[in-house]
Formats: C-alpha cells, structure tokens, sequence
C-alpha cells in the first residue's frame, strides 16, 4: 500500500468535513473519488498531497508516519492538478521548468517531452495567461508531468472543458498510470470518466467514504443504496 | 581669452560642477533610502500578508498611518533624534546625508510594506497551495508570491522614490541645505526660487523630473512578464 489512512478527522474550525475511518492506496492504481459537491473530495486531495494535516488520524505514505507535517521530500513525490489551472504569470515553458527549478533540476528534454505531450510545444513562448481553459490546463498538466511525480492528483481536472481536451487529458492520465506507473488518484463528477481511468471508485458523501469498490462492482453492483443512487442518478443532496 | 571670458568659464564650470554633485546626492541620498526601505519592506509585506501576525489590524493601521506622515514633521522628529541633545545625538549625523537617508527611509518605509502587503495579499488564494503542490519550501514559496506580485511591488518602489526623491521639507531639516554637501535638488530648488534664480529653478525641476521618468522607466521594463 502507497497510503494508508486511519482514522481521519478534518475539520475546518467547528465544521467537521471529512472523517475517514479507513482508506488505503495502492501504488500504481487508478483510484476515482466521486461524490456530491462539499462531500469533502477535494479537501481528501489536501491530505494525499500534505497540503494539510488533518485535525486527527494518521497517515502512513509508503511505510512512514507522517505527522504532523510532510517532509519536502515525501510531498515533492507527490503533485496535483487542481480543476482551475493556477499557472504563474510567465511563459508556458516557465511554468512547465517551474517545478523542476524548486529542485534544483534542469533537464530541457522532460520539459519539451512535457510539453509535446499536452501538445503545445507551439505555445512554450506565450504568456500563459493567454492560452484558452483547455489549454491552460493543458499546461498544468505538462507542469505536473514534467515533475515525474509518484502521485498524480487530480481534482477535476477535466470540469468545463471541451471533449478535444478531456479526450487528451484523459489520455495523458491514463498513459501516466499505466506506462509510467503513477499512482492516480482522480476526483470528478463525471461517473463516465471514473469508469474510463479508475480501476477502483470511492463514493464519499458528507465527508464519509460510503463505498470503495472495483470501478466494475461500484457501477454494476454497488453495496450501498447510497452508491445505487448517485450511480443512478436519484439522489438528492 | 581675455579676463571677463576666463572668469565666465570658470563661473560655468563651477556651476556645472554644483550641479552634477547636487543630482548626485540626490540620487544616492534617495537611492540609499529606497534600497534599505525595500531591504526592510518586502520581508515585512510579506510577513503581514502571509503570516498570522498577532495584533496585525493595529500592525496595518499603523502602516496605513505611516504612508501619509507629513514628510516635515518626520523631519521633525529626526532632528530632535539627531541633535546634540538627543537621544541620537552622539551619531553625528545632523547636516549629513546620513540623517537625511534616515529621514527619508522613514517616509519610504510605510508605503513599501503597505503596498508589497496589498499586492501580495491579491493575488489568487489558492497559489500557495498551488506552489506546495509543486514542492515549492516556504521561503520558495514567499519568493514565487514577491515575483508574482512584481507589478504591486513595483508600484510600492515608485511610490515610495518619488515620495522620497520630491520631498523637501525633512531634508531640509536634517540636512540643512548646506552647499556641496547636504544640498540635494529639491533644496536647491527651493533656494533658487528664493533668489530669484527661476531659470536655475526650473532647470533643477526638470532634472529632477527627467531622472523620475528614466528610473520609473527602468523599472517598469524590469516588471514585464519573463
């Protein structure tokens, strides 16, 4: 197991918003966290990447305990792609070189690789804020995969964008998972696109993994009424 | 050349001189003062903008109060500071630029760490978490937020110099104006308009006008997108 989380409880002042009895991820699966919005997907994320510590719990990342803060070393092991592309004020090229300068890396090659894999080597001089949403995100990708990370986090990575670009998103994820051997853990709405990448889905509702399955038994045949009906469709929040 | 051409000479030459040494002082009195105002600002915007600060509303409303401290009465207090009586006096300092770079520090400072404050503080919220995604470490991450405020930033450095490089009433205090040593080109400004000398006058103006425009010039340049 890559991680292992045991009783977690995040809280955001009085608010709890995740509490996770137990959830485990295996180093190299593609793992689908699906869910209403405010079920406490994202804030799940925070954890995985170490950008924050939850309130109580432990999480164990390859063997080691990490508490109460991530080390620089285990948290540059691990990246994500949030749904809105957060890029730098510079060129898309300066983006994607970001990453690789906080540690003291230049290696040209992984930055041009990078960028022909999104496919926008064309762009690597334009301002970044210029590119268009699919494309800017795009280019978070490239930062992401220039950093050759062990984990892949995505939160939405694919929200709002047209089907050229979640067609060569999704391509790119699943290329990272099943040839690089990224562990992917992938937050979305899109139960079509869980199916697609996931090898195991999770349903987490107010803050509570209802049920984690293989993306097969999730979608043909969930344990948990809650899960027959947000697959469905019917539920209501 | 006869007599009366000899003396003009030396009478332009002399005044060309005056005039290259007051520009000088000019610029290395407010460069100086904008360069330990910046050294001192930038770390404390940061600090206010991205640290729970204890007391930090009283912290910002002093720094707010600051940016609009009458230069004079600045003046005012440095020279009771500096003056044989003071607590400062022993420094020496009174009528020398270093009394005046320590006024004009003084007017700088607010205005840097107010306006590095603001712009860091609008930047997109979720950056920081953006750059630990990436592995960026905390000084890493102050830095990356510094670069990406640089037009905010660049707005405190050309408020704060031409604050410092236009005022006339706390160096005129501390400094007193004194020929080939304290006189800088507000005071000669001052003191020519005084004299009746409104050609001299307007010609220091437009120096120090000229030198405003090249150093916001040079800065805006540095503060494009890489």
């Amino acid at each position: 197991m890559l991680y292992q989380l045991k009783n977690i409880e995040h809280r955001y002042g009085a608010r709890l918003v995740l509490k996770l009895e137990t959830l485990s991820v295996k180093r190299g699966e593609a793992l689908a966290l699906v869910g209403p919005s405010g079920a406490g997907k994202s804030t799940l994320l925070r954890l995985l990447n170490f950008l924050e510590a939850p309130t109580a719990g432990e999480i164990v990342f390859d063997g080691e305990t990490i508490t109460p803060e991530a080390p620089l070393s285990v948290v540059r092991r691990i990246t994500t792609v949030f749904q809105r592309p957060i890029l730098l004020n510079r060129s898309v090229r300066a983006n994607v070189v970001y990453g690789l300068e906080l540690r003291g890396l230049r290696d040209e090659a992984r930055v041009a690789a990078a960028l022909q894999q999104v496919g926008l080597q064309e762009f690597a001089n334009a301002p970044a804020h210029k590119l268009s949403g699919g494309e800017q995100q795009r280019a978070a990708l490239a930062r992401a995969l220039a950093l050759k990370p062990e984990v892949l986090l995505l939160d939405e990575p694919t929200a709002n964008l047209d089907p050229y670009n979640v067609n060569l998103i999704e391509q790119i994820v699943r290329e990272q998972n099943q040839t690089q051997g990224a562990t992917v853990v992938l937050v979305t709405h899109n139960l079509f696109q869980a199916k697609r990448l996931a090898s195991r889905t999770g349903l987490l509702l107010n803050g509570e993994l209802i049920e984690l399955a293989s993306t097969e038994d999730f979608f043909n045949a969930p344990q948990d009424p809650r899960t027959a009906a947000f697959v469905q469709g019917k539920m209501v929040w | 050349m006869n007599r009366a051409e000899l003396l003009t000479f030396h009478v332009l030459r002399s005044g060309m001189e005056a005039f290259f040494s007051i520009t000088l002082l000019s610029l290395s009195v407010s460069g100086l003062a904008l360069l330990i105002a910046s050294g001192l600002g930038f770390p404390l915007g940061a600090w206010l903008a991205l640290y729970p600060v204890p007391a930090k509303r009283l912290w910002e409303l002093l720094v707010f109060t600051g940016m609009g401290l009458p230069p004079v009465v600045v003046g005012l207090a440095v020279y009771l500071l500096l003056s044989r009586s003071g607590p400062l006096g022993g420094l020496g300092w009174l009528f020398t630029p270093p009394a005046m770079i320590t006024a004009q520090v003084i007017i700088a400072l607010p205005m840097v760490i107010g306006l590095t404050q603001s712009a860091i503080e609008s930047l997109d919220p979720n950056l920081r978490l953006q750059l630990r995604a990436l592995g960026a470490s905390p000084p890493q991450i102050v830095m990356t937020l510094m670069i990406e405020a640089r037009g905010g930033i660049l707005a405190a450095i050309i408020a704060a110099f031409g604050s410092i490089i236009s005022e006339v009433g706390a160096v005129m205090l501390v400094g007193g104006n004194i020929e080939g040593q304290t006189r800088v080109l507000t005071t000669a400004i001052v003191l020519e308009t005084r004299q009746g000398n409104f050609e001299l006058a307007l010609a220091l103006g437009a120096v120090l006008l000229s030198l405003t425009f090249l150093i916001n010039f040079g800065l805006t340049k540095l503060s494009q997108p890489r």
